[in-house]
């Protein structure tokens, strides 16, 4: 995976290197193959703070190809949170356009962003983000609640995803009975139950000691080896190394991509449509990746 | 949250078409079978988190059980009162005169119990007999007394009347005979049981009552005869009564000048008004006051007795409704409360649940749901209160314990309202919070 020098290589990488089992599996998660995930163009993000506009992203334009594993760095206030939340639609971009799997999603309504937050994207948070008054096997299933997944389905997809990250054994546990890496392994569990396109976690070891962010990383490597794209932003170089791409921000600017550089792709046409044929069997067949 | 529209780059092409349609076509058919799962799991998580803080939810939904439990309550008692009223009115025929001591009222006024002026005389009875139309009158004098039979007493209301009046409150004979003339006459010591008092003296020891002797006040009566059961009709057992004749009473028990009440039958329920007016203008004339001026005692026709029992009962029950509505509205105020600060302590949980896929929608529905059954809880809880109170006010007062069930369908309707109407407004607060602002609160 180290040797994923630039975009086209890492795809290549990907293809190769990978069992067909698994890369089936990749295309299951609702991918299409020869589009990049993640595909934004110039996008800015300004904030108005009373009269002052603070930029905190300025015309960043990157692509991140299918199964790649990229950390996004960069001291605090570099717009590397921003960019996380405008990648995991949580926000909408000032300027600029934004496609997801080929899909532009800048425009779209409330509710198919919901929808598509649920079906593609997957988030992983510093603080695990856990429901506290539910158990690891609830908090799990809820994504599924969301995309209208009968009870016993859900609850059959929520223990198979527990299982994967090693937490069979806890489905009835609550999070406060669970230690904190044990609750971030819950947390990526929740984001992989519905077969997401993108991994997003934002810190995801920032609350964690040093063995347990290890632990949590080699999870997030083995997930990506599987095929699972990630995205990942710290602001620690030991976590970011974990990852072959990385993507240093600072002052809402990318100042280095060791994937891309960014001139290559200014003003560059988002990658061609795939054949029909292609993204149909894709989206009819939803495999649970796991 | 606002988006300020997108400016896109002339550089770069959209790339439209096939691709984002057919995602769209694949989610927007799975999307009706969303709901379902929905509505389940949002009752269950509303379950959940109200029964992780079940003292607050109690105290937030006693305003709400409290209301519902009033108009339970007050429905229940008001529909056994008015049939009490309405059987009272078939059993007293309508064209019996009832004359009380005290002023008249209009609707609303103060009034003392009957009896407690003193204004009618025996003699006030004797000269109403005269009047056109009446075909029979009795002055009433009554006290409550131990009777003594053999080993057995019974404590009851006796009541000193003339023979006439069985026919005025149409008693009619299991046993014997009510007394005559002739005991009136001469003061008899000679007693009429009502079937209560019968079965309280008498039916253990398996005598019969008539010829039998009791003792009322220490004095030796004669029962002449039993009453048949006028049944529970009022707000006291009708059976639970002792005649006597009115000399017989005026002398041993209510040594006054003075009798409670004189009740005097009509022909004709149709001359009913008529001798009304007459009977009036006689006291007022025997008792010396102007015309214009203000009776010392009224006569009411059985309707009037009626109505002025239902004006006083609908006062009371639009008293306590208000105070029902009032309650209700300050239940609903506190369920508002309780689910702002619910949305406020939930914050980063309702981040969580957009941040996986919830839309606004969604969001709105859960705290509704959360409020509705809130609300729902304390409506199901404040009739079951209701009724229970219902039925213990029905049994204290001896009457007919009605279950209405429209009441009980609008109390939990009313409640349900309360709790959308009051929930929506934290709820569409929780259903715009900003993700990434609710994410990241404490």
């Amino acid at each position: 995976m180290a040797d994923r020098g630039s975009v086209k290589a890492s795809v290549a990488s990907a293809n190769g290197a990978t069992s067909p089992a698994s890369a089936s599996s990749g295309a299951a998660r609702g991918g299409v193959p020869g589009v990049p995930v993640i595909s934004a163009r110039r996008v800015s993000k300004v904030y108005r703070l009373g009269q002052t506009h603070v930029a905190a992203l300025r015309d960043v334009s990157l692509d991140i190809q299918r199964g790649e594993f990229v950390a996004i760095t960069g001291p605090s206030g570099s717009g590397k949170s921003t960019l996380m939340n405008l990648l995991g639609l949580l926000d909408r971009p000032t300027s600029g356009g934004y496609w997801l799997d080929g899909r532009e999603v800048g425009l779209l309504p409330a509710d198919t962003v919901a929808d598509i937050r649920n079906r593609s994207i997957g988030f992983v948070f510093q603080g695990f983000n856990l429901l506290g008054r539910a158990t690891a096997l609830a908090n799990v299933a809820l994504p599924l609640v969301y995309a209208g997944i009968p009870r016993a389905e859900r609850e059959r997809r929520a223990r198979r995803a527990l299982r994967a990250v090693g937490l069979g054994d806890r489905l009835r546990h609550k999070p406060t009975q669970l230690s904190g890496g044990q609750q971030q392994r819950v947390a990526i569990a929740r984001a992989l139950v519905n077969g997401p396109t993108l991994l997003l976690a934002d810190e995801p070891t920032g609350n964690l000691d040093t063995h347990t962010s290890e632990e949590i990383m080699a999870l997030l490597v083995r997930l990506n080896t599987l095929g699972l794209t990630v995205a990942l932003v710290t602001h620690e170089p030991d976590i970011a190394a974990y990852a072959p791409r990385q993507i240093a921000f600072r002052d809402g600017r990318v100042l280095h991509d060791s994937g891309a550089p960014i001139t290559a792709l200014v003003g560059e046409t988002p990658p061609p449509e795939p054949e029909r044929g292609a993204r149909d069997s894709v989206f009819r067949i939803r495999e649970d990746p796991l | 949250m606002t988006t300020p529209p997108l400016s896109t780059p002339s550089a770069k092409t959209p790339p439209v078409g096939g691709a984002g349609n057919a995602g769209q076509t694949s989610r927007s058919r799975r999307r009706p079978s969303r709901r379902g799962p929905l509505l389940g799991s949002s009752f269950a998580s509303a379950w959940e988190a109200l029964l992780a803080n079940r003292l607050r939810s109690l105290l937030t939904i006693l305003g709400v059980i409290v209301g519902v439990a009033a108009v339970i309550a007050v429905v229940t008692l008001t529909q056994g009162t008015s049939a009490v009223l309405n059987a009272r009115v078939a059993s007293l025929g309508t064209n019996v005169l009832t004359i009380i001591p005290g002023a008249p009222t209009g609707a609303g006024g103060v009034r003392g119990g009957a009896g407690t002026r003193q204004s009618l005389t025996q003699a006030d009875a004797d000269a109403i007999a005269s009047a056109p139309h009446v075909v029979a009158v009795s002055p009433v004098i009554g006290a409550s007394e131990q009777l003594v039979a053999g080993a057995q007493n019974w404590n009851t209301r006796v009541e000193g009347v003339y023979p006439g009046y069985q026919q005025i409150a149409n008693w009619q004979m299991a046993e014997g005979s009510w007394f005559s003339d002739a005991d009136e006459a001469s003061a008899r010591s000679v007693v009429v049981l009502g079937q209560t008092v019968v079965a309280n003296l008498f039916s253990s020891t398996g005598t019969d009552p008539l010829g039998q002797t009791v003792l009322i006040n220490g004095v030796s009566y004669t029962v002449a005869g039993t009453l048949k059961s006028q049944g529970t009709v009022g707000f006291a057992n009708q059976d639970d009564v002792a005649f006597i004749p009115f000399s017989t009473a005026n002398a041993r028990i209510n040594a006054s000048q003075y009798v409670s009440q004189i009740q005097a039958q009509v022909d004709n329920a149709s001359d009913v008004t008529a001798t009304q007016q007459a009977v009036t203008a006689l006291l007022e004339q025997r008792h010396q006051i102007a015309s214009g001026g203000t009776d010392d005692f009224s006569v009411r026709s059985p309707t009037q007795f009626v109505q002025t029992a239902q004006q006083s009962e609908q006062t009371l029950a639009l008293l306590l409704i208000g105070i029902a509505a009032i309650s209700l509205l300050v239940g609903g105020i506190g369920i508002m409360n309780i689910m702002l600060v619910s949305v406020t302590e939930r914050t980063r949980e309702i981040g969580v649940r957009m941040a996986v896929g919830a839309r606004r929608g969604d969001i709105r529905n859960q705290f509704l749901v959360e409020a509705l059954t809130l609300s729902g809880a304390g409506g199901l809880l404040g009739v079951t209160i209701g009724l229970i109170v219902g039925l213990m006010l029905t049994r204290a007062f001896s009457l007919p314990f009605v279950l209405s069930l429209p009441a009980i369908a609008l109390a939990v309707g009313v409640s349900a309202v309360i709790g959308v109407g009051f929930g929506f407004y934290p709820a569409l607060r929780a259903s715009r919070l900003d993700p990434i602002v609710a994410l990241r609160s404490e």
